[in-house]
């Protein structure tokens, strides 16, 4: 099945893309798909310590079971707003 | 209300969004580009944002404060892309009957966009750069 990632901020300078899709194999949880993107940028591990992963627009845990279309994005730690 | 744009932000069209009847109170947080973080003389300031995600955040956040205070009308719009020292980054409006409801939402709101909204900010020095957060 087909998955979708996007990727942001340092993820993005690390990938070199904002969006890939990825073929995987069927019962791939959250946390499968993001050892299979670290092992492709290996960058990406020492920010995935401090990130959380979201499945269409929802945060979510490792364990999570993937499906068709899925869209995971792994968020780093968010700073937006302003001075506060 | 809420809004995720890459041009400059206008306070009073965010402030005209809360506008009612109903409201004896609109407050108002701007959130705006610093010269220095760390010790550092930022140059700009670069922002980016997971916008759909984004906007369904800020809708929960605009839910949560439904059930805590009584609460007229929330708006928020986010700039992201390049910020220079001194732009508005985020702009925040809510209107209540009550002053006291509309500050403490309006502080609630710039706290928890920190906490779940994916929108990050890069800080650009003279020697180098980094996305701010624990990365």
């Amino acid at each position: 099945m087909k998955i979708k990632t996007k990727f942001f901020a340092g993820c993005q300078d690390i990938v070199g893309k904002r969006e890939i899709e990825i073929e995987v194999e069927e019962g791939m949880t959250a946390g499968k798909l993001l050892e299979r993107l670290i092992k492709d940028n290996p960058g990406l591990e020492s920010l995935a310590k401090n990130s959380l992963l979201s499945i269409n627009m929802e945060y979510t845990s490792l364990d999570t079971l993937l499906g068709e279309g899925d869209e995971v994005v792994l968020i780093p730690p968010v700073s937006g707003g302003g001075d506060v | 209300m809420f809004e995720i744009k890459r041009d400059p932000l206008h306070v009073e069209e965010v402030v005209d969004k809360v506008k009612s009847d109903s409201s004896g109170a609109i407050a108002t947080f701007i959130g705006t580009v610093r010269n220095e973080s760390m010790g550092k003389r930022v140059l700009y300031l670069e922002y980016d944002a997971y916008e759909e995600m984004a906007i369904k955040k800020l809708r929960e956040i605009g839910e949560e404060i439904k059930k805590k205070w009584e609460i007229d009308k929330i708006a928020v719009t986010h700039r992201i892309g390049r910020l220079d020292i001194g732009e508005r980054s985020v702009v925040i409006a809510v209107s209540a009957p009550h002053r006291k409801d509309a500050l403490l939402a309006c502080q609630y709101i710039i706290n928890r966009i920190k906490e779940i909204v994916p929108i990050w900010k890069k800080e650009v020095w003279e020697d180098g750069e980094t996305w701010v957060g624990k990365q």
